[in-house]
């Protein structure tokens, strides 16, 4: 299985170069990227069944000593992260081949190898076992994310391009310095030392890294007050590829954070990061709430859902971080869903303000129903997953008798609620406007290619529900091996893998 | 750890920042070219007192400078190449479609502040 989890970033990475030699030519190239993709969405499910069968996978990239080389962990949290990261990559490749050569469509020669990159990018940072190949992950998965975002080349998109590479290169740059400073006051790089010399560090020392690396991980992640980079650059993308940006690239912040700040032992951060995740639900949906157009709503969405892991990881306890666990396998999934069925909309209309859009509950009843389950599921009612994941939070904040945050939660989630229903009487009931119909140049076989990868993404969430009891069984693993610490450590340090 | 390293660190990110928050395009670029030389010589320092060059076969642990930081600097070093190149592409596109150097308003801003309150389309 040691293989598997190195083949997780090499794989991809290779395979972005072939498909970028061969980018004229559309079918080797569709080829290489979907059976890239493919393999590696199987290997990942194969890795998550293994390691919840036998417990954590380490490989010592060039048998080097953790204190100097490279380590690859696959734990729980790890591996159950990647499966739903690599399926998601999978199924959104699959919509754009769709949506290719219609209006909103990205351009294929650029979107395959870098979705490639991506993925190896995303592979990297979740399962990496120390600070700096971290900050590689980053940069690999940020780099590609600059390309993807502006390689259209547009006007709107060259200046939130601008915004956007540049609010990045900061906290990449604060990283840096973070990385700097830990290795400074610690002598090492590597996780799982660094969940042993951490907590001996002074308090004052302790702190300062505690929350530098909250701003770090906290601008990728698109916390409160950090955040106004992402609704003003996501929504200019295509409309793909500001699904797999929501499903993915916040999400990973997140995991960092919650990978770092368990493992360290920052328990008495707790408090200011509760306090950062309940301003950043509530601003994140106001800021929804203000919106008209179906792209922007959703990208207020997603900072407002960044709270609710926060409010997990600021729990500290092991109900908390499984609950923030099983919220990012949930939102993975489900931010996707909903930008893909934005991207159908926009497909079908040409647009998706609200004003311009309506009545495509008649003549799209598919569609409508592709948004309505995933938007129930974002707002938390049952039987979705939404639903069991936040039931988790809050179950876990009453737990530590924090009411406020609880409180602020659920009127998050009716606000959350009232945003979906905004973009439901908007988008899919009334009256088409008087507009003439738009050809939007999405064949007939394209729309097929997209509503279905869309199906399937419904799916898996669906799926998630169904499977809620297994999956939070992982969750609370994961959680307990994190916050414990000592399971990590142990096969990190004593277990020398084959690589 | 020597003084001086430190305070130049501190010159290069001042003077990062400053650029870095221009509206000008290539000031920000120059910007970010500067902060990443901080950030690197920031993890040069933390590696501890320069010493020999560490050379696997020349070199005794004791007298040689710590090889690990020097390994992650030239990683940092090349990735931050790599970007400034791509921030002076994305800054030579933005000169080809505005016909200026300057980062352009938020549209939101721009938005608010001409009391416009039509939809915003991308």
């Amino acid at each position: 299985m040691s293989a598997v989890v190195a083949l997780a970033v090499i794989l991809p990475l290779l395979a972005s170069m072939v498909a970028l030699g061969v980018r004229h030519l559309d079918t080797l190239r569709d080829v290489v990227t979907l059976g890239t993709l493919t393999a590696v969405s199987a290997m990942s499910v194969a890795l998550l069944v293994h390691v919840e069968a036998n417990g954590t996978v380490t490989v010592r990239l060039g048998g080097w000593d953790p204190e100097l080389g490279i380590v690859l962990v696959a734990d729980m949290f790890a591996a159950l992260v990647l499966a739903v990261a690599m399926v998601t990559i999978l199924l959104v490749e699959i919509f754009a081949i769709g949506q290719r050569g219609s209006d909103s469509g990205a351009e294929p020669n650029i979107v395959g190898p870098m979705l490639l990159v991506l993925t190896a990018g995303v592979a990297l940072s979740i399962l990496t076992g120390d600070l700096f190949t971290l900050f590689v992950a980053f940069e690999l998965m940020l780099v590609a994310s600059y390309v993807l975002l502006t390689h259209q080349g547009r006007a709107g998109q060259v200046r939130s391009g601008m915004t956007y590479v540049v609010i990045n290169l900061f906290a990449s740059t604060l990283f840096l310095f973070g990385v700097a400073f830990v290795y400074a006051s610690t002598g090492t790089v590597n996780l799982a030392l660094l969940a042993q010399r951490i907590p001996e560090l002074g308090d004052g020392v302790r702190w300062g890294i505690g929350l530098w690396f909250l701003v770090v991980f906290g601008t990728k992640a698109a916390m409160f007050p950090l955040f106004s980079w992402l609704p003003d650059s996501y929504p200019t993308a295509p409309t793909t590829i500001t699904a797999i940006f929501a499903g993915l690239l916040t999400k990973i912040g997140v995991y960092s954070m919650v990978r770092f700040h368990t493992l360290t032992g920052m328990d008495d951060l707790g408090p200011v990061i509760l306090v950062i995740a309940g301003i950043t639900m509530l601003v994140g949906v106001a800021g929804a709430l203000a919106q008209d157009d179906m792209k922007r709503i959703l990208s207020f969405h997603i900072v407002s859902q960044i709270g609710y892991m926060m409010m997990g990881l600021g729990l500290f306890s092991v109900a908390g971080v499984g609950g923030a666990v099983i919220f990012i396998v949930h939102q993975i999934p489900v931010k996707t869903v909903l930008f893909l069925a934005g991207a159908m909309v926009e497909s079908d209309r040409g647009t998706s303000a609200l004003g311009r859009v309506g009545g495509l509950l008649a003549s799209r009843p598919w569609l409508a129903l592709l948004f309505a389950f995933p938007a129930l599921s974002l707002a938390g009612l049952p039987p979705f997953s939404g639903f069991v994941a936040k039931l988790a939070l809050i179950d876990a904040g009453i737990a530590s008798t924090s009411t406020v945050i609880v409180i602020v939660a659920l009127v998050g989630s009716a606000l959350t609620l009232l945003s979906m229903v905004k973009i439901w009487s908007g988008v899919f009931w009334g009256t088409p406007p008087d507009r003439p119909p738009v050809d939007t140049g999405v064949s007939r076989r394209g729309w097929t290619t997209m509503s279905s990868a869309t199906t399937v993404m419904m799916v898996v969430t669906l799926g998630i529900a169904l499977f809620a009891g297994p999956i939070w069984d992982m969750s609370e693993r994961a959680a307990g091996e994190l916050l414990d610490g000592e399971p990590y450590i142990s096969s990190v340090i004593d277990d020398g893998g084959d690589g | 750890m020597s003084a001086t390293l430190i305070v130049v660190v501190g010159c290069l990110t001042a003077v990062g920042v400053y650029l870095a928050t221009s509206r000008v395009l290539s000031r920000i670029v120059l910007g970010f070219a500067v902060l990443g030389h901080a950030a690197v010589l920031a993890l040069i320092t933390a590696g501890g007192p320069a010493g020999n060059p560490p050379l696997a076969d020349r070199a005794t642990p004791t007298e040689s400078a710590n090889p690990l930081p020097q390994a992650l600097s030239l990683t940092a070093i090349v990735i931050s190449f790599g970007l400034t190149l791509f921030l002076l592409a994305l800054s030579r596109r933005q000169n080809e479609l505005s016909g200026d150097d300057m980062v352009e308003d938020d549209l939101e801003d721009r938005r608010i502040a001409t009391g416009d309150d039509e939809g915003v389309t991308s």
